[in-house]
């Protein structure tokens, strides 16, 4: 059974294969991490299938830019609970970057992630499959804001001053 | 002061529904300590020594009594009758029950007050000056400013899980600088121009902790509508690049020195002309939408008088070292003392919470300020009401003439109530307070900070007090390491230490022999901080340590 995720606010099957899965073929859409994009950028862009790139805390968002145009999908992974940077990676590639396609959150997150993220241009969260259920419920966690941010990844509009 | 709108008001009530829920989880076991932890610590929620410790926030120290009284209602009903103010100017309770946690987040959202990121790696309670929009020597008031940097620090979704904590201070009167902003991760001050433009200077770095540092002008004019932008810019230039690997290493001020202060500020630079024109821009509008806020209360037109003439000797000590002056004629500001002997400072009762109420109500236009030194300000009282002040409070324990003075220590909870403590700071001010128990003594010492701290987080300030106090652990048993000369304020310095470290008992008697060294070289009017700069630490150590040998 291919794992489920949250995107967009609705619990759906990823359609994504990270390199090294079992059932990856040519067309398949595939997610490498930044890593593995550098080290092998010619063969990845030879294949068929979409792409997609998830940066670790420490990758310079900049780095990424240059590629923006052939991916379908950017990410930022979050390894362990107190791991902010992918807060400010998802802002830039949304906000300064122009990234419109979808941008994926894993790693160490749960529903109480998930509305900053989505705040923060993330539409798309792998999260344990007993967070699913209260990660879309929590998009909604509040109606209105402070500060301006793109919020991509909400629902609902939120209330400003 | 300050007034939620709908905006204010849905953020708090979402805000408690969310950490019921979150609550809830974990005491169903849907969710590890871990795991719980991260989320509680960003509601200002310890798991103590003994019980769990919740921390209220308080903006910028600035308090209405219909809040006082709820803080009251808060201790006496889902806390043991008392609170405990502290050195960001907010209240924390030492013996809630985590289960009720929820239901007392949600009577604080009655009176427009919560524990949002009152602790936690994120943005800490802005802090400022506690007779801001009172003094004379004030550029200008900056709780407005400290009001629209809440605002924007309030749940920022990019930084809410910096690599540490990060304190923001603001004062109106950099030349006093009441509030600290040295040793603060952003120190704003309220500065005027070249051309008369008001705006602000910028510094960063300062910290105190186990690596205390004094900050540093990252910007020595920043034109006002471009605030928030300039603060964006250096807090997304931290989070990129500030330290996760060692907790010791993850505060803005060990990026700063690591970078070099040039090469820092170049990058918030360069961050900030990406963002200057954008929508944090600020709007005239609404600065002065949040001027609106702080407008001057209806002060009488009143002469200055000498309300102490005639009255008696406690009144006139009492006048004199716990009222200041107000710009207004026939005002003055009062500060209450919470360091009476006996009473652990900065805290204060239910009861007492709640006459401060009635007397904010009676003398002081309804409100109240927390001072970082852990006193609280009535900031408007007409000197002619003072006497009668006075009475109320001194009934109630609550007038101690010590503002100033030696005893008027800041002091955190230590090992009393602390798990990070390695010693206690509470008994410490105990005998500190009985040992220098001769008013007029301590009176002719003149202004002394006593700073104290249980251990290396600081949170006494230790390294920032004229004498300074930290608590270590030596095998078990409490120590004392004493540092000189170190101060807060527009002059900050961090103090000297003197020598090995004492044993508790010796604590009282060692900071004796410094005074005696002060009384015997002191010039004119001299401070102790200022003899201990004139003289270096030798003589104070020689003293100090000499008698512990000859022993």
């Amino acid at each position: 059974m291919p794992r489920r995720l949250l995107r967009d606010g609705a619990i759906v099957a990823d359609d994504w294969h990270v390199a090294g899965d079992a059932e990856l073929s040519d067309e398949r859409a595939l997610i490498l991490t930044f890593a593995e994009w550098q080290a092998e950028r010619g063969r990845w862009l030879a294949r068929a299938g979409r792409l997609g790139v998830v940066l670790a805390p420490a990758d310079e968002v900049e780095r990424l830019v240059p590629d923006l145009a052939r991916l379908d999908l950017a990410g930022a992974d979050f390894p362990g609970p107190s791991e902010g940077r992918g807060y400010t990676q998802g802002r830039l590639l949304r906000e300064r970057f122009g990234f419109t396609g979808e941008l994926r959150a894993r790693g160490a997150i749960r529903r109480d992630q998930v509305f900053f993220l989505a705040r923060c241009g993330f539409n798309s969260f792998e999260l344990p499959d007993s967070e699913l259920e209260g990660g879309a419920a929590a998009l909604a966690t509040f109606s209105a804001a402070y500060q301006p941010s793109n919020d991509w990844g909400l629902k609902a509009k939120l209330a400003h001053r | 002061m300050y007034r939620y709108d709908t905006v204010d008001r849905a953020l708090v009530r979402e805000r408690v529904a969310q950490f019921r829920d979150q609550t809830r989880r974990f005491l169903d076991g849907d969710m590890s300590d871990d795991e719980f932890r991260h989320l509680r610590l960003r509601n200002g929620l310890y798991i103590q020594t003994h019980a769990p410790m919740l921390r209220v926030a308080i903006p910028y120290g600035l308090l209405s009594s219909e809040q006082l009284r709820t803080l009251a209602s808060i201790a006496r009903r889902y806390d043991r009758g008392y609170g405990h103010f502290t050195t960001r100017q907010n209240l924390q309770y030492n013996w809630p029950r985590l289960e009720q946690v929820p239901d007392i987040l949600a009577e604080l959202a009655e009176v427009e007050m919560h524990a949002i990121q009152t602790s936690g790696n994120c943005i800490r309670n802005t802090t400022s000056d506690h007779l801001a929009g009172v003094a004379a020597d004030e550029l200008e008031d900056p709780r407005p400013w400290c009001e629209i940097i809440r605002q924007w620090s309030t749940f920022h979704p990019e930084f809410a899980y910096l690599p540490r904590k990060f304190k923001i201070a603001v004062t109106g009167s950099p030349e006093q600088d009441r509030a600290a902003t040295l040793v603060h991760d952003i120190g704003v001050h309220i500065v005027q121009g070249a051309n008369g433009e008001r705006g602000f200077r910028i510094l960063a770095g300062g910290g105190l902790g186990r690596t205390p540092v004094i900050g540093q002008v990252i910007r020595e004019f920043l034109p006002r509508r471009h605030l928030l932008s300039y603060l964006e810019a250096v807090l997304r230039v931290y989070n990129r690049e500030g330290r996760r690997d060692n907790i010791h290493k993850a505060r803005i001020k060990i990026l700063v020195r690591s970078l070099g202060l040039e090469e820092f500020t170049r990058r918030v630079e360069s961050e900030w002309r990406l963002i200057e024109d954008g929508r944090l821009e600020l709007e005239e509008s609404e600065v002065e939408r949040m001027r609106g806020y702080f407008q001057p209360p209806a002060y009488q037109r009143l002469p200055d008088i000498e309300p102490a003439a005639g009255k008696h000797a406690a009144f006139r000590a009492w006048y004199r070292y716990n009222t200041v002056a107000h710009k207004v004629s026939g005002y003055r500001a009062v500060y209450v003392s919470l360091k009476k002997p006996g009473v652990a400072p900065g805290d204060a009762t239910d009861a007492q919470l709640d006459l401060l109420a009635d007397l904010a109500d009676r003398y002081s236009f309804g409100e109240a300020r927390v001072t970082h030194t852990q006193n609280l300000v009535l900031a408007d009282v007409q000197q002619g009401a003072a006497f009668e002040l006075w009475r109320a409070l001194d009934a109630a324990g609550l007038a101690t003439p010590n503002i100033g003075t030696l005893t008027d220590m800041i002091c955190c909870p230590g090992l009393d109530f602390c798990s990070l403590a390695n010693a206690g700071s509470i008994d410490v001010a105990k005998l500190i307070h009985e040992r220098f128990d001769d008013y007029d003594y301590l009176y002719d010492l003149g202004e002394i900070e006593i700073k104290m701290s249980g251990c290396m987080n600081a949170c006494g300030h230790h390294h920032v007090g004229h004498i300074g106090i930290l608590g270590v652990d030596k095998s078990g048993e409490e120590w004392y390491q004493i540092t000189i000369g170190g101060a807060a304020g527009a002059m900050a310095a961090l103090g000297t230490v003197i020598g090995p470290s004492v044993p508790k008992h010796e604590v009282a008697e060692s900071i004796a022999r410094l005074l005696e060294v002060y009384v015997d070289h002191r010039r004119d009017d001299e401070r102790f901080v200022d003899t201990v700069r004139r003289l270096g630490v030798k003589p104070f150590k020689e003293r100090v340590y000499a008698a512990t040998a000859a022993a």
